[in-house]
């Protein structure tokens, strides 16, 4: 209990140790704490900011996508439309193709009609021939005359 | 019971006793044999065992926390990082809290006074007969000597040396912040026109001599009270635990009940010690705002 040397020993060893955690113990704690503070601020600033620009980009995407849905209902209308424009296209070449053959069909029945006439004549003028030299072969009978001319009258 | 020869009396007498190094009546140096060489040696020696367990209590403290702060990392801290920054942190806050003058330095000296007060009061916990039997034995086999003359008090801040010493050190730095931010003649001013004040010269002058009277008291009685609220709080608990540790050569239904008074006590003792070191930390704290404070703020 006697007041020695002890107290001012005490005092000088207070002193060091106060100086050595000034100097060594208290800054790099603090900086350390200060400086993960800020990094979790930051943290915490990036993330508000990811949510923000997300429903940014959200907002974007459901503009984008109704925007491309009005183009695709728009390009399969006009699709639609030219494809009927086709379908008619189509139809109306058939009728007037349809229209021509006809035409030289009926061109060509008529030429085989001519023919036919024409054949026709030569064999009736053959006949005629014929039945001239039969009438003359058997001279001139009346009765016989016209029963060969009525022959002839049917035939034509 | 450290011999089994002592009286009650003489036990406590020899845990109260500290490890003494002075001058010997014979005019040699060495340690004091009993209580009465070590009182005749006066101002000029030390006590070993003070000075011993406080600078390796505070080595041990610095070296810690020297460790983390080499390795301290802004990511995510490891578990002695985790307690390290803990009670920085709680320093931090409470020195903002109750400082508000701007140096850098008290922050620092309420961290280093807190864990240091704190190790030096948790010595206090350690049986009392431990240390001092170890200190008895290496005493008697190492350097020869009479192992009943071996004394060794292990806890500094029964010692009102050290806390003396602690607290004139905080003394001294306020006196000195105080000095530096007011002048002379605001720290003059601060000790002679407060708390009476007049605004007649000659009235005045006849408070000076009473203002300086109380504002003197007042100063003084800062370090002392520091020095003696601390001191008073381990003294008064290490003798208890003294008294419980009679017990144990009272027989065995004796021993047993000392045995849970002792652990009782120094479950509470936790309390005590954690509490001292924290209001020698704020007081600290104050002493120093009261330095930066000056006089218009009063």
């Amino acid at each position: 209990m006697n007041i020695n040397l002890t107290l001012i020993g005490q005092t000088i060893t207070f002193f060091l140790f106060v100086w050595f955690c000034y100097k060594f113990v208290w800054p790099p704690l603090i900086n350390a704490l200060a400086e993960r503070k800020k990094i979790i601020s930051e943290g915490l600033a990036a993330a508000e900011r990811g949510k923000h620009e997300q429903a940014l980009a959200e907002k974007r995407s459901t503009k984008v996508l109704r925007e491309a849905k009005g183009q695709a209902s728009e390009i399969i209308g006009r699709a639609e439309k030219r494809a009927s424009e086709i379908v008619e296209e189509a139809k109306n070449d058939a009728k007037l193709e349809g229209e021509r053959l006809l035409i030289t069909a009926r061109g060509e029945i008529d030429q085989e009609v001519n023919r036919a006439k024409d054949q026709l004549r030569q064999q009736v003028v053959a006949l005629a021939v014929a039945g001239a030299e039969q009438i003359l072969k058997r001279e001139i009978d009346a009765e016989v005359h016209n029963q060969v001319i009525d022959e002839l009258v049917t035939q034509l | 019971m450290a011999g089994g020869t002592q009286t009650a009396s003489e036990y406590i007498k020899h845990h109260l006793q500290n490890m003494t190094y002075g001058q010997l009546p014979d005019g040699s140096w060495g340690l004091a044999h009993n209580a009465q060489e070590a009182k005749e040696m006066g101002f000029m020696a030390v006590h070993v065992d003070t000075m011993f367990w406080s600078i390796l209590l505070g080595g041990f403290f610095l070296w810690l926390f020297r460790k983390v702060a080499k390795n301290a990392t802004s990511g995510t801290p490891s578990g002695l990082q985790n307690f390290v920054e803990w009670v920085v942190e709680f320093i931090d806050t409470s020195v903002k809290g109750s400082f508000h003058g701007r140096n850098a330095m008290v922050a620092p000296m309420a961290l280093t006074i807190f864990i240091w007060v704190f190790l030096i009061n948790f010595m206090d916990l350690i049986p009392v007969d431990w240390l001092p039997q170890v200190a008895a034995l290496v005493g008697q086999y190492v350097f020869g000597m009479d192992p009943h003359h071996v004394y060794f008090k292990v806890v500094p801040s029964t010692d009102p040396n050290a806390t003396f010493g602690m607290a004139l050190a905080v003394f001294m730095l306020s006196l000195y912040f105080s000095f530096k931010i007011k002048g002379v003649a605001g720290f003059v001013g601060e000790l002679t026109l407060h708390p009476f004040s007049s605004s007649n010269k000659i009235v005045q002058l006849l408070f000076v001599p009473i203002n300086l009277m109380l504002e003197l008291v007042a100063l003084i009685a800062k370090p002392l009270s520091l020095s003696l609220r601390l001191y008073g709080n381990m003294f008064a608990g290490e003798m208890i635990f003294i008294l419980i540790a009679l017990m144990y050569g009272g027989g065995w239904a004796l021993g047993i009940f000392g045995g849970f008074l002792q652990l009782g006590w120094a479950i509470f003792h936790i309390l005590i010690i954690t509490l001292q070191a924290y209001i020698f930390m704020v007081l600290t704290i104050v002493y120093m705002d009261l330095a930066y404070q000056t006089a218009e703020e009063h």
